[in-house]
């Protein structure tokens, strides 16, 4: 065994020294979290300073995977000083529980791969046509008569108080979405009276349409819904959806043409999707809430508090997203960007490139128009995913995204990306994480190996 | 694949990126060739894959693709592939088999000798496909040898050179062929029995005619590339290929003989297999095992998606066919 082969190991380090400037991490993480730090690894001493709880979780996660193990099984780490932070505050990654039931270990399991990507918003969009499985203590009978099955396809109080626990401890934010006027179906069977009867020739057709909105009683329930909704989730910012309404429905039904003709809205139903639009979003504002909403409710020229956010998710000849940003930071509004990133559009090849490529603040608009940007989320809608699927088909694709949102804008070498991207999916797999391949090759720890 | 009718497993074992078939002639191919020592499927291993697929009714064709498709093959059996050139010099990297050197067809008559034992199917996949002709056409011997048969510049006909040759190695330890479209298209004389796989997209139903048409049974892959995921239902433009639907006479139309879904694995492996698989490929299963006209979509649907909760319920993760549930899921207690 000759000495001059030996790497150069330095004094033994066993312990890595934690400061954190603010004391505590009782409470939850917010947009304004601080998460930068400090990692040196020097001679002997390996120093993690952050100013908050939130930058020590990031620079530990960093400190992991700084850590390698030779083929003696001794752990190493190299001489190091890094100084990191976020470029966007909100960087975050949409589950749809409706149009599949995901198990709470599915979930817990999403929230701790986040983690290692240093991802801290998990938008829940926990409600939707096909199933509603959130038990709601105001209105069981919302998921009793809502969810696929009431007793194995439901997230019960203490479910959901988990998710939150278990994404705070990492400093994941979850902010859930209650989607309305559209995507509310599976709202129908348990709250009679709060869809809009569709109607065929004068008579109703037996279906349903969006939330009804020009009955007191549909104000009422949204108060308590929204009451109950804001005390369950802690963080500062709820999802109120707005996206994609059907008039068709509305058209149909007598009693809401008589009420456009009395309020002169013409045939014009962005009005009337505005004027619910409207009325939910004051009540979640004096439930002491701010909002995010999908962009519809800009494009409808829906009156918004300044503070709002604007979810800009449509990619398409006439919507190019890139527009929207440029539209919705010109009129003052902070903006979140999704259209490039909607995971669950699978196609054949290395599609997390194009995931990477993408450049938020590639739009036309003054410095100040950019500084609204407050980061993205990655997508997974649920239509073609569930637990079988979910782990393969967002992660290592959602790592791109991630770091597009956490690093500096001029980190875009794609031959780097790949190596590390590679790189980190086999640090994943020896994780247990079932992360699919980037590309042909293999990892050391290959999945499913005893 | 037992669940859905499926009885041939066409195991594309080598090709370019790794070896890992632990040869009991070569054990270099996967010493050197294998992506590392423990990726390798041992002789234990294909005995046993062989068996388990006995019992469920499924045969094993194995399938050694050459010439193309063998850069790892290089790594554990010097002089087998063809160096390449660049201005009179070698470069450094290889192309396919090296088709004029007998050492070539020393070292495949012993090799598909190990595979005709080993593999009890009558049939052995010989590939065949994609050969790029650029490094032979780089080389001076090569070059040299195409003078001497009176090739011309025709590199197809040096590849059906080489083709036939192995074709005839492989005949003589009494195994069927099975080759890709192109060692057909390419006019390689093979014999009657041969059967043909047509995988290449653009007019694979014309190909279908002039394969069964110049009398060799042919089995269809070509709009049945699972790997080529899309967003969507896809399911059903798989359900939807009628395999039969080529110009034809009736005794055209025995010599389909049936089809093969490819799960090429670029993007695949043990973490993503069972979802891309099923339940897509089962509607590759039905078209090949029920009758013609067992064709309505919507019955389609409700069936294969009881199917694919059966196979949830049988431990298989295959993935939703569409938005809902399956009773047997959801919270454990």
């Amino acid at each position: 065994m000759t000495l001059e082969n030996e790497p150069p190991w330095g004094t033994p380090c066993t312990q890595l020294l934690v400061y954190v400037a603010m004391p505590g991490c009782d409470g939850f993480p917010n947009l304004d979290s601080k998460e930068s730090y400090k990692l040196i690894v020097s001679k002997g001493s390996m120093l993690l300073s952050a100013e908050a709880i939130w930058g020590v979780l990031r620079g530990l996660e960093t400190f992991s995977q700084l850590v390698g193990r030779d083929e003696n099984g001794t752990y190493y780490i190299n001489e190091t000083e890094i100084v990191d932070f976020p470029r966007f505050p909100h960087r975050g990654l949409l589950l749809d529980t409706s149009r599949h039931y995901l198990p709470l270990r599915a979930i817990l399991e999403t929230l701790d791969v986040m983690a290692y990507n240093k991802f801290n918003v998990f938008h829940w969009h926990i409600v939707d046509d096909p199933s509603f499985p959130y038990e709601s203590s105001t209105f069981p009978e919302l998921s009793k008569k809502g969810a696929f099955n009431a007793m194995t396809h439901v997230y019960t109080a203490s479910d959901v108080r988990a998710v939150i626990d278990y994404a705070r401890l990492r400093g994941i934010r979850v902010i859930p979405e209650f989607d309305t006027p559209g995507h509310t179906l599976s709202w129908g069977p348990g709250a009679p009276g709060l869809l809009t009867p569709c109607y065929v020739v004068q008579e109703p057709s037996g279906t349903y349409g969006p939330i009804n909105p020009i009955l007191n009683s549909t104000y009422e329930f949204v108060t308590s819904l929204f009451q109950e909704v804001s005390s369950v989730f802690p963080d500062f910012f709820l999802h109120l959806g707005g996206d994609e309404v059907d008039f068709t429905c509305w058209r149909s039904n007598p009693k809401i043409q008589a009420f456009m003709k009395e309020m002169d809205f013409g045939d014009d139903y962005k009005k009337l999707e505005s004027l619910y639009i409207q009325r939910l979003l004051e009540i979640v504002s004096s439930l002491g809430k701010g909002y995010i909403v999908w962009q519809e409710v800009f494009d409808n020229d829906v009156v918004v508090r300044p503070d709002t956010i604007i979810h800009v998710w449509k990619e398409n000849l006439l919507t190019p997203y890139k527009e929207e940003m440029a539209n919705v930071t010109r009129a003052g509004y902070h903006a979140l960007l999704s259209a490039p990133w909607y995971l669950n559009r699978i196609s054949y090849g290395q599609d997390w490139m194009e995931a990477y490529r993408v450049e938020p603040l590639d739009f036309r608009g003054s410095p100040e128009q950019k500084a609204l940007v407050i980061g993205g989320e990655a997508c997974m809608w649920g239509e073609y995913v569930d637990v079988t699927n979910l782990t393969p088909r967002l992660w290592p694709r959602a790592g791109a995204v991630a770091e597009r949102l956490w690093s500096n804008s001029t980190v875009r070498n794609m031959d780097d990306a790949y190596a590390r991207l590679s790189e980190f999916r086999c640090t994943l797999l020896g994780r247990g994480v079932q992360a699919q391949p980037l590309y042909v090759g293999y990892c050391e720890n290959e999945f499913g190996e005893v | 694949m037992a669940f859905n009718k499926f009885n041939v497993f066409h195991w594309h074992i080598v090709d370019d990126q790794s070896f890992p078939y632990q040869s009991i002639y070569f054990p270099e191919l996967s010493d050197k060739g294998a992506y590392s020592c423990n990726l390798i499927y041992t002789p234990a291993d294909v005995r046993l894959v062989i068996e388990y697929a006995r019992l469920r009714g499924i045969r094993v064709i194995p399938e050694f693709d050459t010439p193309g498709h063998t850069q790892s093959w290089g790594k554990g059996q010097k002089d087998l592939l063809t160096p390449c050139y660049n201005g009179g010099q070698p470069t450094g990297s290889f192309g396919p088999v090296n088709p004029i050197l007998n050492t070539t067809y020393d070292f495949m008559t012993k090799f598909f000798k190990e595979i005709s034992s080993v593999f009890p199917d009558a049939y052995i996949h010989l590939g065949g496909d994609e050969v790029d002709f650029s490094c032979w056409k780089s080389n001076p011997e090569v070059k040299e040898f195409m003078k001497k048969q009176g090739f011309g510049s025709d590199y197809a006909k040096l590849e059906s050179y080489y083709i036939q040759n192995i074709l005839d190695i492989v005949s003589s330890y009494n195994k069927g062929q099975i080759i890709w479209q192109e060692v057909f298209d390419h006019k390689a004389q093979l014999k009657p029995d041969t059967v043909v796989q047509v995988w290449m997209a653009n007019s694979y139903a014309h190909e279908l005619s002039s394969v069964t048409g110049a009398g060799f049974p042919a089995v269809l892959a070509a709009p049945w590339y699972l790997d080529y995921i899309s967003y969507g239902q896809d399911w059903k433009k798989y359900y939807r290929v009628e395999p039969l639907d080529f110009p034809g006479s009736e005794e055209q139309k025995k010599l389909l003989i049936g089809g093969e879904a490819c799960l090429w694995g670029e993007f695949v492996d043990a973490t993503n297999l069972t979802p891309r698989l099923w339940p897509r490929a089962s509607a590759v299963g039905e078209r090949l095992w029920s009758s013609r006209n067992v064709t309505d979509l919507q019955d389609a649907y409700r069936r294969l998606r009881n199917h694919r909760c059966r196979m949830l319920r049988r431990g298989i993760a295959a993935e939703p066919v569409f938005v809902g549930y399956c009773a047997h899921e959801g919270r454990r207690p």
